[in-house]
């Protein structure tokens, strides 16, 4: 039977199956064998943990206790309902995730526009190096920097804006609740422009050049070439990443929330992902923190069929 | 008509200069506000006005950092973490991506259900944790290792580039006689600089910026990472200048070395490998970064 089928390989693929031997299938799948036990037990046994949901589990039954625990149903999602700090934090995520979607998006796709308009190569090469490296540091870094950056005594900010006279007296930005969620859309532009427009100069990139020579010769402006020519050729991508994006708009980061906020500004700063963190994690009521995450994942799933959706409909174009 | 053109095409070229002017300095001042201020004294920078330059020179702050032994020890465990935990994440991951690029392996589609799920599957954040604390992972080095050996997007990343290599190259080597490992190790590794030096820069920044793994499955100082040492500074100065202000007094006037320029050294120390290297990698970073959108 493997003979068969090792010869009927054989037959589909010439270049490669004359040389075959049983002894190299072998070899192929204990190459393989490795990474699929890796992939049960580090994606399929937590998905299977998800049931805890709608358990009353232990942390001291351990795995054992995800089979075990006893059945509660949706008491656990009837709980978030009315958990005062779920709505409030569902609304931090939503509002933080739309309004970077809504600024930093096109920003991004303004940024590889203007780079891509750059007359010399050497100064592009340089903008692209320097706006790449925050993307690269981490939050715990990054987020310090701005701390400081934004600090009412010794911050730099604050003192630039008393002596423009702009402000008369310093303001604690990351301790009032008003100016975190811009505040949290800035800062991840910051670090992340300069890498987020990677693809679309990549995108650029393969662009005919003969249709921007043959535009010129037709007295073409530099905005109409943009705007007729470039920004046409990248749509694919431009649709791509905002399915992505929009799909992506519940997983809000960890790392830049968690070393963002604090008790002062936690009301407008606590998400979906820091708020399970502190729940499961710090209070250690597992299955609770649990259902807040499928929760979040359900949410997802169908936000990215409907963005997909909506994508296909409207450009013909779709991730799936 | 043409000169007109000219004219606003100059203007065009001077504003597009003048905005990337403008956000090249945006980018590098946090960084260089944090350099000049580690190197300032400490109850001299409480004070405010060090943004351009440092004003009190002084090595304290770095010698006050490296005399702190859990530091040393965090800078130990995060350079462990990304030596093993980059090589061995390649090996087992290449290994891997080359039975899954050779045509004539079974099964071959279950496999890649399998690997597709579990990039868009993911139990979240607690199950994960049970699963960790039941492996008996929790507060072992090897939690920074054993999570992190296998990605199925850097799969896709080395099959697309061992896909590109000769069928010639393994056809020869089998009539040599060569078992397949002996083809993965001896001739594909040697062939894959760019794509494992693209891998590797990924996993190994990863590594390096890691916090999260070392906070919540790890306690105590012996495991910490630099990226956890500096996240507690970062809290505990914000804490102290939170209280500070509640209370209207601003603290620590008389140290040399306060805790905030102790913390911007620490970020200075920590963030160093990573701006000295990338520059001259960086092409590989981009090249790993387009392998994986076309493909994946």
């Amino acid at each position: 039977m493997t003979d068969s089928e090792a010869t009927l390989a054989a037959r589909k693929s010439p270049s490669t199956g004359r040389n075959f031997r049983n002894k190299d299938q072998l070899s192929l799948q204990t190459m393989i064998l490795p990474g699929i036990i890796f992939i049960l037990v580090f994606t399929f046994i937590p998905l299977y943990g998800v049931l805890i949901a709608f358990k009353e589990y232990n942390i001291i039954t351990g795995i054992r206790g995800i089979f075990t625990a006893e059945w509660v149903g949706l008491d656990n999602f009837k709980e978030f309902v009315n958990d005062i700090n779920f709505w409030n934090m569902l609304r931090n995520t939503l509002g933080i995730n739309i309004l970077g979607l809504l600024i930093n998006f096109p920003l991004t796709i303004l940024f590889a526009l203007m780079l891509n308009e750059l007359t010399s190569q050497h100064f592009k090469k340089l903008t692209q190096t320097v706006t790449y490296l925050p993307h690269f540091i981490s939050w715990s870094i990054f987020g310090g920097l701005i701390i400081n950056i934004l600090s009412p005594s010794s911050g730099v900010v604050n003192y630039v804006l008393l002596q423009l006279g702009i402000i008369s007296e310093p303001i604690h930005f990351l301790g009032e609740q008003n100016y975190f969620w811009l505040l949290a859309v800035l800062t991840n532009l910051v670090k992340e422009l300069g890498w987020g427009a990677i693809l679309y100069l990549a995108a650029i990139a393969g662009i005919d050049q003969e249709m921007y020579e043959a535009a010129y010769m037709d007295g073409a402006t530099r905005f109409q070439r943009i705007w007729h020519i470039t920004l046409p050729s990248i749509t694919g991508t431009i649709v791509i990443l905002l399915v992505f994006s929009i799909s992506n708009i519940l997983n809000s980061g960890f790392d830049q929330f968690f070393v963002l906020q604090n008790p002062l500004n936690i009301d407008s700063s606590e998400v979906i992902d820091t708020y399970v963190y502190k729940v499961g994690l710090r209070e250690f009521r597992m299955e609770y923190a649990t259902a807040v995450g499928l929760m979040k994942t359900v949410i997802a799933l169908v936000l990215l069929y409907l963005a997909n959706l909506t994508a296909k409909k409207i450009t013909k174009r779709g991730i799936f | 008509m043409v000169k007109d053109r000219s004219w606003r095409e100059h203007l065009f070229n001077a504003c597009n200069v003048l905005i990337m002017l403008i956000l090249i300095v945006f980018t590098l001042y946090p960084f260089w506000y944090s350099v000049i201020g580690s190197f300032n004294e400490g109850a001299d920078y409480a004070r405010g006005g060090v943004y351009l330059f440092t004003r009190q020179f002084t090595w304290d702050n770095y010698s006050a950092l490296f005399s702190d032994s859990a530091l040393i020890r965090a800078f130990g465990v995060t350079v462990a973490r990304t030596v093993i935990g980059t090589f061995t994440h390649i090996v087992f991951t290449a290994m891997f991506a080359y039975a899954f690029s050779r045509r004539n392996l079974k099964y071959r589609k279950f496999y890649s259900m399998l690997g597709l799920s579990s990039m868009y599957l993911s139990g979240g954040m607690i199950p994960f944790f049970i699963l960790i604390n039941s492996l008996g992972l929790y507060n072992h080095f090897l939690v920074f290792i054993i999570p992190a050996l296998f990605s199925f997007w850097n799969v896709i990343l080395f099959r697309s580039y061992f896909a590109e290599l000769p069928e010639a190259l393994i056809e020869s080597a089998k009539i040599d006689g060569a078992g397949e490992y002996t083809i993965f190790f001896k001739f594909i590794l040697p062939l894959s600089k760019p794509v494992i030096a693209a891998v590797s820069l990924f996993t190994a920044v990863g590594h390096w910026n890691a916090y999260y793994d070392a906070m919540i499955y790890t306690f105590g100082d012996h495991l910490q990472t630099v990226q956890l040492y500096i996240l507690k500074l970062v809290q505990s100065t914000e804490a102290a200048l939170l209280l500070a202000n509640m209370s209207g007094t601003v603290g620590t006037a008389h140290s040399t070395v306060t805790t905030t320029t102790l913390q911007l050294s620490a970020m200075v120390a920590a963030s160093l490998p990573i701006v000295l290297i990338y520059p001259f990698v960086q092409k590989y970073f981009i090249k790993g970064m387009l392998i994986g959108s076309v493909k994946g």
